[in-house]
């Protein structure tokens, strides 16, 4: 069997990360990608949070083909009949260096893999690994149709499916409950037209989030990210809360119902859709990270189960993007003692919860029964914007005091046991 | 625009073979049908046997239907090497 130092299976934001940070570290190390090239089965929302990686990759960014610079933050409640839209702007968002961007990884993927290929490292496409290696517990190698290839440590990137952390037997079974599916639209639009609507300087971006009735009270939201010359626009939704759903819909239908919704129609007239994706999130956050590590094996990224829905805000590229760098520093450790074995490599779990990503993690544990209650994905979006609407609202009765229109739409749907008992809940995160 | 409208948009390279197996004798039991509801693509739907088939050219490669489906009929693999969606934007 050939044999090289380090495999990396997976060339994705994690697997490349990882495979970066080693590129001048001597040692051999190839990558696996099953795509024809890195970022063609990939698919983000999608931001990605560049402030916790400046330290661990710093000069990655300046070249980076990236979409927008986010300097608008927009949260719109969905009613029936009505919305109500927070919009945040703030010149901390409008400053270098700049702390999100909208992202489209088929071309962020392929550019990353490119720069690592100049770099020395082998990037193989086309190249699905079908099964580990192993002797004995330890993890010795791949095997890739007929093909084997032996290494002194296995990198598992697989993305959020990990059949090789599956293999490895590190990994739980799957859960509905621990998993959102997203899936999306790209609609094409010129620039100035993007700029226009959301009223945005040159290169300035905007993420809105949609929570509400879109998800006919399941659990998840609607996104809108701006792109140079496109939006991604989509719907998250929690598998539990779709599996579970009554009347049964299917969720595409979703997506159609909530395009044709005013607020998103005007946002994408004129606009031609020229893709459309889909993949699954992890919701499990802390509670189903798996072993991240074995005798000649390390989990990255979505395969380590690194990701967290913080409700307004979703994260797991930067986690996947950190775990790979912290994983090659590991890895460049574990060479210069010649010893791959687990007990050497827990040096990489020791990185990751010294990292913010197992930090943040810990911090929010509790988002997920948070995300449980339905109430805040039908109930409240609902009644806050009934609330103002009735307070904006003019017709024909004379209008009554603001303060009994207001204290009625509170007594009404907020000052009452269950809404008290809500915000109790809400204190855990 | 209709899912199949959509999915024309994509670029697929499609196999010959099938990378989604369904074990009949479980879908024949299930009253559910999870896969059909949580298929983003729309691919499952029932044939004129009564039989529960899934259109795998169209696959968006998601995996939901592997976890939503809690009977454990599917058996869900990447396609082959080479073959599949292939995302320009992503």
């Amino acid at each position: 069997m050939e044999k090289v130092d380090v495999i990396i299976v997976g060339g994705g934001l994690a697997g490349l990360s990882c495979a970066y940070e080693l590129a001048d570290s001597g040692m051999t190390v190839i990558v696996l990608e099953r795509g024809d090239f890195s970022g063609s089965k990939n698919v983000t929302g999608g931001r990605i949070y560049l402030s916790p990686l400046r330290n661990l990759l710093p000069d990655l960014w300046k070249e980076a083909p990236l979409e927008r610079h986010v300097t608008k933050e927009i949260l719109t409640l969905m009613g029936e009949t009505n919305s109500t839209t927070f919009e945040l702007y703030s010149e901390q968002f409008n400053q270098e260096p700049y702390p999100s961007y909208t992202i489209l990884r088929a071309k962020f993927d392929r550019w990353f893999a490119d720069l690592i290929s100049e770099k020395g490292v082998f990037i193989i496409p086309q190249k699905k690994v079908d099964d580990i290696v192993k002797e004995g517990e330890k993890v010795i190698g791949i095997k890739a149709g007929d093909e084997e290839i032996g290494a002194d440590c296995v990198v598992a990137a697989d993305g959020i499916l990990s059949f090789m952390a599956e293999k490895a037997g590190l990994r739980q079974p799957f859960k509905p409950q621990h998993f959102a599916l997203g899936f999306k639209e790209v609609i094409q639009l010129d620039p100035e037209t993007i700029e226009d609507r959301f009223r945005l300087g040159d290169g300035e971006g905007a993420a809105q989030l949609f929570v509400g009735t879109l998800t006919k009270g399941m659990m998840g939201g609607g996104f809108l990210y701006t792109n140079r010359e496109s939006l991604s626009f989509g719907i998250v939704v929690g598998l539990q809360s779709l599996n579970r759903r009554e009347p049964r819909e299917e969720v595409y239908k979703l997506l159609d119902d909530f395009k044709e919704r005013p607020e998103i129609k005007h946002l994408i007239r004129g606009g031609n859709t020229t893709e459309y994706s889909a993949h699954l999130i992890t919701e499990g956050g802390i509670h189903i990270k798996p072993k991240v590590y074995g005798d000649g094996i390390l989990i990255l990224g979505d395969a380590a189960g690194l990701g967290l829905n913080m409700l307004v805000t979703v994260r797991g590229m930067e986690y996947a993007m950190a775990s790979g760098v912290l994983a090659g520093w590991a890895i460049k450790k574990a060479k210069e003692k010649n010893d791959f074995s687990a007990s050497s490599l827990a040096e990489y779990d020791k990185l990751l919860n010294d990292s913010f990503i197992i930090k943040e993690m810990t911090a929010f544990k509790n988002s997920l029964s948070i995300l449980e209650n339905q109430r805040l994905f039908s109930k409240y979006p609902q009644a806050i914007s009934d609330l103002f609407e009735n307070v904006m609202r003019v017709n024909k009765h004379p209008k009554k005091r603001l303060y009994e229109t207001i204290s009625q739409g509170l007594k009404e749907n907020f000052l009452n046991l269950q809404t008290v008992r809500d915000w109790l809940q809400f204190r855990k995160i | 625009m209709k899912i199949t409208e959509k999915l024309a948009l994509d670029a697929f390279k499609n196999d010959k073979e099938t990378h989604i197996q369904l074990d009949q004798k479980i879908c024949h039991n299930c009253k559910e049908r999870f896969c059909v509801y949580a298929c983003p693509a729309n691919l499952y739907a029932l044939n004129e046997k009564g039989e529960m088939v899934v259109e795998y050219a169209g696959c968006l490669e998601c995996g939901t239907c592997q976890i939503a489906c809690i009977y454990g009929s599917v058996k869900w693999r990447y396609p082959r090497s080479g073959f599949g969606v292939q995302y320009r934007f992503g």
